[in-house]
């Protein structure tokens, strides 16, 4: 065999964005879940190249150019509101952050 | 062969450091993962031709965005998560969510990607910032200068958020 199947690019891109999800779920820090969140967005971003590369096309390319832009912008106003929600709150648990559920 | 070995490597790198992103119960050491799936993405890209989105990748994705969840942590002074109360909802439904839509992706994994299709270190190397920029400068023109105002609003938003009440 001398190359990789395209195949093998798109299950590791499914397996890190479940891993993402499961992140997602399962942890209770406000950080990790977005961490979580941005391990998504790459694992979305190694499809687009992949398929970028099986169409022989760079628009992939500018698709996953334009998701990491996103990225960069949620980035920067998602810790900004996990500033200030733990100077309001003192907390960065997201069971205490419930002010919303009762 | 290199390249069956490359990708293995990063391939393994990358899972191994989201499955320590998933356990680890401090941010930090999630953080300093997380950087590490980005870095073994970025050999991925580069293998895929995709040159210009591995320098970005590793510019902005492990540079700056990192830094900034780094900076965070280190002001917000955030230790390791308490263990509480677990979700029902993540537990219940969440979690079989997750094993369906994995399932679904491996059944169009395997009916929309032949095995076949052998990616070859070299085959495709159109994106180059030439082409990238050609592209995003007439074809998509318009997302680009969106994208300008995204940033923008991002801001000033990050900036009134963050800013400390002083009145």
């Amino acid at each position: 065999m001398t190359g990789v199947p395209l195949s093998w690019y798109l299950i590791l891109s499914a397996a890190l964005f479940g891993l993402g999800v499961a992140g997602f779920l399962l942890r209770r820090n406000i950080i990790t879940v977005f961490m979580s969140i941005e391990l998504m967005l790459n694992a979305v971003n190694l499809s687009f190249v992949a398929f970028s590369y099986q169409l022989k096309q760079i628009d992939g390319h500018l698709y996953a150019f334009f998701v990491m832009v996103v990225a960069a912008a949620e980035a920067a106003v998602g810790l900004a509101i996990i500033l200030t929600v733990f100077r309001n709150r003192g907390t960065l648990q997201i069971d205490e952050i419930n002010s919303m559920k009762n | 062969m290199v390249t069956v070995v490359i990708f293995l490597t990063f391939a393994i790198t990358a899972v191994a450091c989201a499955v320590n992103l998933v356990v680890q119960r401090h941010p930090i050491s999630a953080a300093v993962s997380l950087i590490g799936v980005m870095g073994s993405l970025a050999v991925i890209y580069l293998q895929l031709g995709a040159e210009f989105i591995a320098a970005v990748q590793v510019i902005v994705y492990a540079g700056a965005i990192m830094v900034l969840f780094v900076f965070v942590i280190l002001l917000l002074n955030a230790g390791a998560e308490r263990r509480t109360g677990h979700s029902h909802v993540a537990r219940w439904i969440g979690i079989p969510s997750l094993g369906l839509l994995l399932m679904l992706l491996g059944f169009f994994i395997r009916n929309l990607a032949p095995a076949s299709e052998i990616v070859r270190f070299g085959d495709f190397a159109e994106g180059t910032p030439k082409n990238i920029g050609r592209l995003l400068f007439t074809g998509y023109l318009l997302p680009f200068e969106i994208t300008s105002v995204l940033i923008l609003v991002a801001i000033l938003g990050a900036i009134i958020l963050a800013r400390k009440e002083t009145d």
